[in-house]
């Protein structure tokens, strides 16, 4: 069951905190996080010199103040994650309990979509790992970058170094040095380089972006290249069932989706990256630029009619696929896009559009002249706040959460879709 | 060209060039330098190649050739002989040994400063002829070693000083923290998403000049800027990608940067002063992306401090009364038209401005620019001979009294160091925010 239908779904407006008092509480209080379900919000404050703490609803989460906190987020399953760090050491406090193990520092935090795994990259005596919910890697490397999580949170994944490299010795760089390690374990092959990388919805397997040598980029799945090689590439994905994987490829100074080593689609794009598919796997869109200086979304490699000049970015299906949104970004303005047709409204910001769960209403928090409100299907909220977070439909589609800020209090708001929509 | 054999010995071996060169066949010269002047090469390379009438105008502009008493090898056409028309007029038949000599006029010859494009009577852009012998070197492997280095570094961690993942968020805090000593409710504000600006810098701030950060907070939050930086990759700017010719790293490079401003939600990247790392956001970089301009506004930092001024954001408690000079970055004034800003930032903050001559788009190079300061040690003696002039400028406006020379970049910076160390001109250098830094109305510490 959809753990929203046990959320609070009456009507109205409700204040959950004061964040004013907490001005007048703290030193200073930094930006606010709010819970999925708005029944909480947080915020780190500074108690005193080089004493922090998190204020939730008005208490602090434990009793203990650190030196420093950073990066709090809520999860999407309501734990409240944050970095602390006491004596010089670094660890991450989940609902203020910290990790057990310290760290000579954290940071890079990944979550998983439903919020039950997080990972971290750490650095202890200058080696470097990850950490998967409090457990750290065996192995640990001179040097790590491009930490990933799998989707189901039970792997992790990063490029490591496993080879040493003198001070600028780029001949021993050229041979390479680097490699893909699996919850610590590197993969025997060897590469330039590693970038970006995807784990297969299930976790047993990771495909990522390598440089064999200056010149040749492939994708490496499980260790082993693809056949064939181009100028460079950019991020694999996993199809979502049928173990295939996809990566935009550059050829010729032109951009090309590619399929296991193999022409996709068939046109190519003076840019294309983040294919995107739905969750069914049945379609798959990216982000292209049809022609220089023009950007805007092809669907299963047909390219919309509407363009944008600078941006287009936030690419999101409905839960059913049917239906596809993105945001483009036209000088300041930033537009909705859905299916192709682009909303009237402009703003000075949006965020990632929402579909409601029968994917028939696309709602987003957007940004005017510095107030925040909620748009959907192209309307605008009547209410204009200094603070809002992403729209949460209920369960049946028919309401909306809205969590805000109005003059310094925060706000949870249940109102009907069709008070905005119509 | 033979090269005189003094020079050679004032050189360091560069195992870039060396071993490059060991390892290139005929074959895989002809092919390499054919691939790229027939493949990547438009109607651009072409015009340029058939309109130049050879007549030499361009050579009065150039530093290298001024401050070699005219030596026709080192003017900008001359430059262009000994490359690529040698390779277009042998069909790219040419051999190691010219290779090796191509790179060195290439990375270390010429700064790509743009400078004899405004003295050509056909705006002829010889430094883009330049970087097409870059790409060339790049794809033979002969990019000299110390600027490959911090390709490399690009290529690892997406900045140009090897900074690890947690050294740069710890710099930031670690600023955060001295900053407060100062001002005790200062932030440096870590992934703040929806923050109206995203300040950006290259990576030796974070590797060696950590106080450039503290002095850019402390001007952000005196300003009562909403700003932010980003805690992961994204947040360097620098690119010698783009100088080595690798120009899919420097897409890689600048996607993250556009893409991280893009997460954070940002509406402008202010960038700090540097001059390189623009040319690179503002007209390189996001083209080769697919870009005709930045997608997200990039403010550099001259506009930045200008854009506050004027709005009275920040007030200046005492303007700095030694006479200052001040130097046109070619990237940011030739490439961006900051130099009236620049001024008037010089104004507000100083009480008397020498102008050196020639000055604004026509300035002179620092001669560390276009990579060639990358390439390191063994040509840094090259460097600060091949940029005579700029010390003949400098003296010239310390002659007329000034005392400080600004130079809002950081190549410049580090060469003019070289340059003033080396004549023995006697100026201090300082940033902008130096200056600004020490002159603004701050609380009493
Ligand atoms: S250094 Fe500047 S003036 Fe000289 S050739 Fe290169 S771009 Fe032209
Ligand atoms: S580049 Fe222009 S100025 Fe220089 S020789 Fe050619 S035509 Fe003359």
């Amino acid at each position: 069951m959809d753990e929203r239908s046990n959320w609070d779904w009456e009507p109205g407006a409700r204040t959950v905190a004061d964040l004013n008092q907490w001005k007048e509480q703290y030193v200073w209080v930094e930006e606010p996080y709010v819970r999925p379900d708005g029944e909480a919000v947080a915020a780190i404050v500074n108690v005193d010199e080089g004493e922090f703490t998190v204020c939730v609803n008005g208490s602090p989460w434990e009793e203990n103040t650190y030196e420093k906190i950073w990066h709090l987020r809520y999860l999407a399953d309501g734990r409240l994650f944050a970095i602390i760090s006491e004596m010089g050491e670094w660890t991450v406090s989940l609902d203020g309990a910290p990790w057990e193990t310290k760290f000579g520092y954290v940071w890079n935090p990944i979550f998983t979509e439903d919020g039950r795994s997080v990972a971290v990259s750490f650095q202890q005596d200058m080696q470097y790992g990850m950490a998967l919910n409090g457990h750290c890697w065996e192995s640990t490397y001179p040097t790590m970058t491009n930490a990933a999580l799998s989707p189901d949170g039970r792997h992790t994944a990063a490029a490591v170094q496993v080879a040493s490299i003198g001070e600028a010795d780029i001949q021993t760089f050229q041979q390479g040095c680097f490699t893909v390690a699996i919850d610590g374990s590197p993969w025997e092959q060897t590469f330039v380089n590693v970038w970006n990388m995807a784990f297969s919805p299930d976790g047993s397997r990771l495909a990522a972006e390598v440089r064999l040598n200056l010149y040749e980029y492939t994708i490496a799945v499980d260790g082993v290249a693809w056949n064939s090689v181009y100028n460079t590439v950019w991020e694999p994905v996993f199809h979502p069932t049928d173990g295939s994987v996809l990566a935009p490829v550059r050829l010729g100074g032109k951009w090309w989706l590619y399929c296991d080593g193999k022409p996709f689609w068939d046109p190519s794009f003076v840019q294309l990256w983040h294919p995107t598919f739905s969750s069914d796997g049945r379609r798959l869109a990216a982000v292209v630029a049809p022609k220089f200086g023009r950007w805007t979304v092809a669907l299963d490699g047909k390219p919309w009619s509407a363009t944008f000049r600078d941006m287009v970015t936030d690419l999101v299906f409905s839960p059913d696929g049917s239906r596809l949104a993105a945001l483009g970004k036209e000088g300041p303005a930033w537009k909705v896009a859905v299916d192709g047709r682009v909303w009237d409204n402009a703003f000075d910001m949006a965020w990632q559009p929402v579909f409601s769960p029968d994917g028939r209403r696309v709602a987003a928090k957007v940004e005017r002249s510095g107030k925040y409100t909620i748009a959907v299907d192209d309307r605008l909220w009547g209410r204009q706040c200094d603070a809002v977070w992403h729209p949460v439909f209920s369960p049946d589609g028919k309401r909306m959460l809205i969590r805000a800020v109005e003059n310094g209090e925060f706000v949870r708001h249940v109102i009907s879709v069709a008070d905005i929509a119509g | 060209m033979a090269e005189p054999a003094e020079e050679k010995e004032k050189k360091g071996l560069d195992i870039g060039l060396e071993k490059g060169v060991s390892k290139l066949t005929p074959e895989k010269i002809e092919q390499t330098i054919n691939d790229v002047l027939d493949k990547e090469c438009g109607p651009r390379f072409k015009t340029y190649v058939e309109t130049c009438i050879h007549c030499g105008l361009c050579s009065e502009a150039c530093h290298y050739y001024l401050s070699h008493d005219n030596d026709p090898r080192f003017s900008p056409v001359g430059k262009v002989k000994q490359t690529i028309w040698e390779m277009l007029r042998k069909k790219g038949k040419v051999n190691g040994e010219f290779i090796k000599r191509a790179a060195e006029i290439t990375h270390t010859e010429c700064n790509l400063c743009k400078r004899c494009a405004m003295y050509c009577p056909f705006g002829i852009d010889i430094a883009y002829l330049m970087t097409v012998v870059r790409r060339i070197i790049h794809k033979l492997g002969c990019t000299p070693q110390y600027i490959q280095d911090t390709a490399h570094s690009h290529s690892v961690h997406y900045n140009q000083m090897w900074v690890k993942g947690d050294e740069w968020p710890d710099t930031l805090q670690w600023q955060e923290e001295e900053a407060q000593a100062e001002i005790p409710t200062l932030r440096i504000p870590l992934e703040k998403e929806g923050a109206e600006i995203m300040y950006s810098v290259i990576a030796p701030e974070p590797k060696f000049q950590a106080q450039l950060i503290y002095q850019a907070a402390v001007i952000m939050d005196q300003a009562g800027v909403d700003w932010t930086m980003p805690a992961t990759v994204g947040w360097d700017n620098s690119d010698m990608a783009m100088f080595t010719g690798d120009s899919e790293l420097m897409g890689r490079l600048k996607r993250a940067h556009f893409e991280t401003a893009a997460r954070l939600k940002v509406k402008r990247i202010v960038m700090g002063e540097c001059g390189h790392a623009f040319r690179s956001v503002y007209d390189m970089g996001n083209r080769w992306l697919g870009w005709q301009m930045p997608p997200i506004p990039i403010v550099h930092a001259i506009e930045f401090y200008a854009e506050i001024l004027r709005a009275g954001k920040i007030k200046v408690a005492k303007k700095f009364s030694r006479p200052v000079t001040l130097h046109d970055p070619c990237n940011v004034v030739r490439g961006g038209g900051l130099h009236e800003d620049a001024r008037y930032v010089t104004r507000q903050l100083c009480e008397t401005l020498v102008e050196m001559h020639p000055n604004r788009e026509h300035n002179y190079c620092c001669c560390a620019g276009g990579g060639v300061i990358n390439c390191g040690p063994p040509y840094k003696m090259k460097r600060i001979e091949g940029n005579r002039v700029k010390a003949e400028q400098l003296f010239a406006a310390k002659a007329r009294g000034a005392e400080v020379l600004i130079t809002p970049c950081h190549n410049c910076h580090s060469g003019l160091h070289d340059i003033v160390h080396h004549y023995g001109v006697g100026l201090e250098i300082k940033f902008f925010g130096d200056i600004l830094y020490e002159v603004m109305e701050k609380p009493e510490g």
